[in-house]
């Protein structure tokens, strides 16, 4: 008699909010998420295509897109810094930077662009870090790296940390590396998931004017986040080559 | 597909949302005070006690977030209806 589900909901279907519905490409077999494989693209013509243009003409006064990308670098390369310390950060500044530059991309793209004028047969373009399958590769790339770093600065030596302080606490060790990449995955889709959702139903209540602000929220958010997650992986990697 | 499911899901959402705002709001309060209240002390640190509320203020949210992510997962993609 109610059927439940709330995807068939008037309010929602209205504002077009679609938890769950997805533009589903076919690839060898593997049915992938399409939409968020075009902002994706998007997103990485983008940084390539400003990196292209900050780098073509080096001058030794920076001007114009070069002093621009400049200054990104120098904010990217702070993050790697901070928590690795001025002699470990070096090699680890291409891998944060690019996690922080691609998660902020993304978070922009959902917030700014108005995906909205694109149809798509099914699903939505929006950020592509509101799926979760986005934010979870981001965060078993971390895992993937941080084991990298702590092996090949430590050899085999790396697994005496989950017996330090005491073997007693072996199974939290265990429970931690687990519970890193859940939370990180979880708080940058969680996070963009929210605003994008207070942004629909805003919208749905009040269409003029009154969403604006949250939708500045959300670009602040967006850039905190980013921030946040490659802060994060930067100390995972600290911890585990100390 | 049974209302009573149906019914438990959607106040049981509401609540993990709720519960879950409790204490970060609580946290975050007492951060931003003490953020002020060194901002106070000390108006030439004003740039770095501001990056370190951001930052934590972002992990006492993700507290939140957690409880949304519950939420949204029995709303949207309830495990326990078919």
């Amino acid at each position: 008699m109610y059927p439940f589900n709330l995807l068939d909901t008037s309010l929602l279907l209205s504002g077009g909010v679609e938890v769950g519905a997805h533009y589903y490409w076919d690839i060898a077999g593997i049915s992938v998420h399409g939409q968020v494989f075009i902002v994706m693209w998007f997103v990485i013509i983008t940084l390539i295509g400003v990196s292209l243009l900050g780098t073509s003409k080096l001058e030794r006064i920076p001007r114009g897109w070069q002093n621009f990308m400049e200054l990104m670098f120098e904010f990217s390369q702070e993050i790697s810094k901070n928590q690795l310390g001025e002699s470990f950060y070096r090699p680890w500044v291409p891998f944060i930077s690019t996690l922080f530059l691609f998660i902020l991309g993304c978070n922009w793209a959902g917030a700014v662009i108005p995906w909205k004028l694109f149809e798509l047969p099914s699903g939505e373009l929006a950020a592509p870090t509101n799926d979760i399958n986005t934010t979870i590769a981001l965060s078993l790339l971390v895992s993937i790296f941080y084991f990298f770093g702590g092996l090949r600065k430590k050899g085999l030596g790396y697994f005496k940390r989950y017996i330090q302080p005491t073997p007693i606490l072996l199974p939290i060790n265990i429970l931690e590396d687990f519970t890193k990449p859940l939370s990180l995955s979880f708080r940058l889709f969680g996070n963009v998931l929210a605003d994008e959702l207070t942004i629909t139903v805003l919208t749905i209540l009040v269409p003029l004017i009154v969403p604006l602000p949250i939708m500045g929220l959300g670009f602040f958010a967006g850039s905190v986040q980013a921030l946040i997650f490659s802060t994060l992986a930067a100390a995972y990697i600290a911890e585990a080559i100390e | 597909m049974d209302s009573l499911i149906s019914a438990a899901s959607v106040i049981a959402a509401g609540l993990s949302i709720g519960l879950a705002a409790i204490g970060p709001g609580i946290g975050q309060g007492q951060a931003a005070g003490a953020a002020v209240e060194g901002i106070a002390r000390q108006p030439e640190a004003e740039n770095q006690i501001r990056g370190t509320l951001l930052l934590s203020l972002a992990f006492m949210e993700a507290l939140t977030i957690y409880g949304l992510v519950v939420a949204l997962s029995l709303l949207f993609a309830n495990p326990f209806t078919s």
